[in-house]
């Protein structure tokens, strides 16, 4: 595919994290959007609105998300990269098809801006609660590779990241972001075109009537070709075979999941990514990631300052989990603290990986929205004084009203 | 380091406001800032304020915990916000929109009837341009040249003129009152 240049905006720009998004989008290639608009994901829709006319792109906005889901399914088969970006609510909504978007296979990114919930929560406040959902909303066995921006340049950067992965592995990608990094503006550098890396499509090349829409390669992954191009196959969310057909046999089960499954098992370690600080010879490390990444280098710095040897390995992608190297950690480390927005989620799958190893200290968000960093420090201390080796998470409690 | 909160109506342009100050900072003046917002459901009259840091160094805690700088362009936004200010801090405020209490602490305050003087200049959508001009001269944390660019660089086109104007009657209203 051919870049278009006004696709890419280069320069410095000051952008919010919803507005790098899209920006990131364009860079990568996107030339269609469908969404229903929702707090607080609305302006990823006005921006591309906005851009859509010099970049050449297409915004559709559905009854609801999931048709816009559905219909980003059928753009992304007829070649064009494709998104639709959500809040809570609506990615309740679109876990129907985001179980369709794996069973086909399709190359589409799904932003997710968290907002509180259950239901309709308060639309303008930053959560992480959707975090399990991102892996575990829909039905069935499936892997989904899920990424958590922590400001508007990674959100730029990770969108990018994004389309990448679901070209690459065939397979729909979610971009986890919450209302804070959504809305903050900050500076954001964008690279020329030509200095920013995007991964193709992979296109089937043979004989017209050879084409077998889930004929594994040995990746696992399929490869595509355009609809309307005169390739005939058949595609279908029921259990199928190569070309697409519906078998309703187990052995069919079998040979049809368990690859949509290894097709990012086999590749965890390429699709992991994290950023370590300090962890060398850390006796607590913190665990963070999306809108409390800073609020925990902030109290990584002071726990230093009182000196603590504290790290911290921040999540650039949260699934597939980081097993390894939490486990790895956990053997050298007393105990990690997890600070979240919401009331413990990641931090089960920290406690999960330590194998009982290290000390797992769980920092809700209390009452301030987003972690502040006292009660990260305090954490800190927590674990630092704790002799024992205790079973499950252990809870620190907010002091609500301090900063 | 400095934290500054912008509070008033919708629609007043407080959280453009923001966005020009982080702009001017980070972008031109080559430092660190990070703007938040809060507005609630309504497009227009609701209470809303923005919240800009800056910094020399990478911003780490982006919500404003004690501000030095508050600008009030609304009863409510300075009935709000007034408590969250430094003792030492500085206070503008629009002198026809917001009656103050009692001076507290070290408070510098300083008032400009912004409103008025940009309908003055044609229309009181400007009102939040003459403050940024005002704000620049008093307190000097974002370079005018800086401040300039970003305004210019946040309006359309054909605004820049009357923009810049605006800025500019801010500014020299504060130069000619000390």
């Amino acid at each position: 595919m051919k870049t278009n240049l006004k696709a890419v905006l280069t320069g410095t720009h000051t952008l919010s994290g919803n507005e790098a998004c899209i920006e990131g989008a364009f860079a990568a290639g996107c030339l269609f959007l469908a969404a229903y608009p929702i707090m607080p994901a609305i302006e990823t829709i006005e921006r591309y609105l906005k851009r859509s006319a010099e970049v050449g792109a297409t915004f559709i906005q559905m009854e609801d998300e999931i048709s816009a889901l559905a219909a980003v399914i059928g753009a992304s088969w007829t070649g064009k990269k494709s998104m639709t970006a959500t809040s809570g609510p609506g990615f309740s909504n679109m876990m129907e098809h985001l179980g369709l978007g794996v069973m086909l296979e399709t190359p589409c990114v799904i932003i997710d801006v968290q907002r509180t919930g259950p239901s309709l929560g308060i639309p303008n406040r930053a959560g992480q609660a959707d975090m399990m959902q991102a892996r575990w909303g829909s039905h069935g066995d499936y892997e989904v590779i899920t990424l958590a921006p922590g400001s508007p340049q990674e959100m730029f950067d990770f969108t990018i990241k994004a389309f990448n992965f679901s070209e690459k592995y065939r397979t729909p990608v979610i971009v986890i972001s919450d209302e804070y990094i959504a809305h903050k503006k900050e500076k954001v550098v964008i690279p020329p075109a030509d200095g920013i890396k995007i991964t193709p499509r992979r296109y089937f090349k043979g004989q017209k009537d050879k084409y077998l829409p889930f004929k594994r390669d040995k990746d696992f992954v399929p490869r595509m070709v355009d609809i309307g191009d005169g390739f005939k196959f058949h595609v279908t969310g029921l259990t199928h075979d190569d070309k697409g057909y519906p078998i309703m046999l187990e052995e069919c089960q079998e040979y049809n999941v368990h690859p949509i499954l290894w097709k990012i098992r086999n590749h965890v370690d390429e699709i992991v990514e994290f950023q370590e600080t300090g962890t060398v010879d850390a006796e607590i490390v913190i665990v963070y990631y999306g809108a409390t990444s800073e609020a925990a280098i902030k109290a990584m710095k002071q726990a230093k300052d009182m000196g603590i040897k504290v790290g911290g390995l921040k999540l650039d992608v949260v699934w597939p989990f980081p097993d390894k190297k939490i486990a790895e950690l956990a053997e050298k480390v007393k105990a990690f603290v997890v600070p979240e927005i919401n009331y413990g989620q990641i931090v089960s799958e920290v406690e999960r990986c330590s194998y009982g190893n290290a000390n797992v200290i769980f920092v809700s968000h209390g009452e301030k929205g987003i972690n502040n960093t006292d009660d990260i420090v305090s954490a800190i201390k927590l674990a630092l004084k704790e002799k024992e080796r205790k079973k499950g998470i252990i809870e620190y409690r907010s002091q609500a009203g301090s900063s | 380091m400095a934290e500054i909160r912008f509070a008033g109506y919708g629609g007043q342009g407080i959280i453009r406001s923001g966005i020009i100050v982080g702009k001017g900072a980070s972008i031109y003046d080559h430092k660190f800032s990070t703007m938040n917002q809060a507005f609630g459901p309504e497009a227009r009259g609701g209470a809303c304020s923005s919240q800009v840091v800056l910094s020399d160094t990478k911003v780490l805690y982006p919500y404003v915990t004690v501000s030095d700088v508050l600008v009030a362009m609304s009863q409510e936004g300075y009935d709000m916000f007034e408590p969250e200010l430094n003792d030492k801090g500085i206070l503008l405020i629009d002198e026809d929109l917001v009656k103050t209490k009692p001076p507290r602490g070290k408070i510098k305050s300083f008032s400009i009837p912004s409103t008025r003087l940009a309908e003055e200049l044609g229309n009181r959508v400007f009102a939040n341009v003459v403050m940024l001009g005002f704000f620049t001269a008093a307190t000097k944390l974002v370079s005018k040249e800086g401040m300039e660019k970003a305004v210019a660089d946040s309006v359309p086109e054909r605004f820049i003129k009357h923009n810049l104007k605006a800025f500019q009657k801010g500014y020299d209203y504060y130069k000619d009152k000390l």
